[in-house]
């Protein structure tokens, strides 16, 4: 069963008197365990498809099923819920709250879920130390470097054990060798049956993923494993 | 989110940002304490006054000469405008009553003293001796204006503690005699030091017999009759009797006015009280201004704080959460504040108490109840809004402010 299904999705901008659209005509579907790079130059609309996967915007027409579920159609609140338990985010800039320490990042998804203290400092100790942060748990975010931040947040946006993770630029703010080392650490997740959404304007970072999808003008031009269904806008 | 989880995150957030928090759990600490201390002012000015009233005497009838206007249109006031004198036999007259227990005559007036060429001015107050009952005076040394005929322009005089010490310092008052006006009286008595007395302190009064204080001042009014009924119960038919009694006395005119203590008390009361509570509502809004500074600072923390309340919602937060977590924190600026207010309020009003202890300035109950509830209702109502601007950002927007 896919675990992603987009039906003719649209996400239209007003911007002024003008209408932007963001994605046109989007039929997408993406199987459980995937691993998918998301490309194209900034404006092309990869953002507002990401943004879109993890529920974070509505599309103004289409559907989009998760495991299934029609989540388009759900309140703000059940859509947080899903969030919460299936969706895992890693951003470019890395996103922690930079008074909490390394362990009160990672911990922050199960508290806001609701988990008890005792179950969240268990899985957080196990995730410190799958993550090589065993004598970082007490740093602030500024007390770290780039690699251990985003370790940090990789290790935050998988503690619920999401199905889907999400990764915007995630080597953006890194130099090469960390980039390598946090990319390698999304690809082993994804091998042990995450499904991985990139999106990136890194060539070399897309060309790792075993699926490409090329947007242009909020249209996919491209998909490396279905190329037919690409050139219909062109 | 647990409630645990959603104080603590909001405590950290406060203390986060220390010199913004710290000031403004201190605006809200600043009008909790000025509510404390200002009612503490006003209350300790009702329960001085009512001390002050109640040293004067108990179950105490005032009689007063000229009619207050208290008692609405008479057509007599038209007629007439000089009141009769009230009299030594109005006051005499007023002691033969049923009800009465003591009564005593009072004039009052100013007199220059001298003994030994000290010259010094005093207020001389002519009474009859149930006065001293009356008041519940001690005395010192001595006795009191004697049980005498109230004609009688006997030559003696009583002094008080404070006087005594001016004038005769390091010898005994009793035996010696000394000039008022242009009258050579002896003293016979001098009275405890007292303090007390609504206005006139007794430690420096001349007292004389009531004949030779009118001669003195070559007047036949008095000032007041104190009047003693026999028990509380007594007071109100008391104060009709006198009432009915002097109109008779003087050709059906209602020329004097009588008043109980207790009247006299419990409008003072009132009128403190009401005072009490204005202060109270003028020193709340700095209550209301610390709960928009509450708000305030509020709205910039969820301005500052965009980034993460998008990264909040993408971790899955839902709406209810953030706002929780918000209030929470506009919350606990104002308890924070309120107790540090509570707190520099009560140490206020004891640096009060200790710098004047005659003055009771203990802050009523209720104005402290209230300026605590104030403080936590305004800041959770001023927090309201914050929190729903953060609860219902967009996450795509929020999200890209970091």
């Amino acid at each position: 069963m896919a675990l992603i299904e987009l039906a003719g999705i649209e996400r239209v901008f007003r911007l002024g008197d003008a209408d932007v659209h963001a994605l046109a005509g989007i039929d997408l579907s993406i199987d459980s365990g995937e691993y998918v790079a998301i490309m194209g130059q900034s404006g092309s609309g990869k953002s507002t498809m990401l943004n879109l996967l993890g529920l974070l915007d509505r599309p103004n027409t289409g559907t989009y099923h998760l495991e299934g579920r029609d989540v388009t159609t759900l309140s703000p609140d059940e859509q947080a819920a899903v969030r919460s338990r299936r969706i895992g985010f890693v951003f470019q800039s890395f996103h922690l709250v930079p008074r909490l320490t390394a362990a009160e990042n990672i911990a922050l998804p199960m508290s806001l879920a609701g988990i008890p203290p005792a179950e969240r400092d268990r899985r957080v100790a196990k995730a410190l130390k799958d993550f090589g942060l065993d004598n970082r748990a007490d740093h602030r975010p500024d007390e770290l470097s780039g690699g251990q931040r985003q370790r940090v947040a990789i290790a935050r946006a998988t503690i619920m054990h999401p199905a889907l993770l999400l990764a915007d630029e995630p080597t953006g703010n890194l130099d090469r060798a960390t980039g390598e080392e946090v990319i390698h650490l999304l690809e082993t997740l994804n091998q042990s049956g995450v499904t991985l959404i990139i999106v990136t304007h890194d060539h070399n970072l897309g060309a790792r993923a075993a699926r490409h999808l090329v947007m242009e003008d909020g249209r996919l031009t491209s998909d490396s494993r279905r190329p037919a269904s690409a050139d219909f806008s062109s | 989110m647990r409630t645990r989880d959603v104080l603590r995150f909001a405590r950290d957030a406060g203390a986060g940002y220390p010199l913004r928090t710290s000031l403004s759990i201190l605006a809200m600490a600043i009008g909790v304490a000025a509510v404390v201390v200002l009612t503490a002012l006003g209350d300790g000015a009702r329960r001085y006054v009512v001390a002050q009233f109640t040293s004067l005497g108990t179950n105490l009838v005032i009689v007063i000469p000229g009619r207050t206007a208290t008692g609405g249109f008479n057509p007599a006031n038209t007629i007439t405008r000089t009141p009769r004198d009230l009299t030594v036999e109005d006051a005499a007259a007023v002691l033969r009553l049923p009800g009465v227990q003591r009564a005593s005559p009072l004039a009052a007036g100013n007199s220059e003293i001298s003994v030994g060429g000290r010259l010094r001015e005093v207020l001389a107050i002519g009474v009859a001796q149930p006065y001293v009952e009356i008041r519940n005076f001690q005395l010192q040394q001595g006795t009191f204006i004697p049980d005498m005929d109230w004609s009688r322009t006997l030559p003696v005089a009583v002094i008080g503690a404070k006087l005594r010490e001016e004038l005769f310092p390091g010898q005994a008052a009793v035996g010696q005699f000394m000039r008022v006006g242009d009258r050579r009286v002896r003293i016979i008595g001098v009275l405890k030091p007292s303090g007390q007395g609504l206005g006139m302190n007794t430690d420096e009064l001349v007292f004389l017999p009531v004949a030779l204080a009118q001669a003195l001042f070559d007047s036949n009014t008095l000032f007041r009759i104190l009047v003693e009924a026999r028990s509380r119960n007594h007071i109100e038919g008391v104060k009709q009797e006198v009432a009915t009694l002097l109109k008779a006395r003087h050709g059906g005119e209602e020329d004097v006015t009588v008043i109980t203590q207790d009247a006299m008390l419990a409008t003072f009361d009132k009128l403190l009280r009401a005072l009490t509570a204005a202060v109270a509502g003028i020193a709340a809004i700095s209550l209301a201004v610390a709960g928009i500074l509450v708000m305030n600072v509020m709205l910039v923390a969820v301005t500052q704080r965009t980034g993460e309340i998008g990264l909040l919602k993408a971790l899955g937060a839902e709406a209810r959460t953030i706002r929780h977590a918000f209030l929470a924190e506009a919350g606990m600026l104002s308890l924070f504040g309120a107790i540090a207010g509570y707190l520099l309020g009560q140490l206020a009003t004891f640096a009060l108490r200790q710098a004047y202890p005659a003055y009771p300035a203990y802050a009523p109950d209720w104005a402290v109840a209230a300026a605590l509830v104030t403080a936590l209702t305004t800041g959770l109502l001023f927090g309201i809004m914050p929190a729903q601007r953060a609860a219902r950002m967009d996450p795509v927007q929020a999200l890209m402010k970091h």
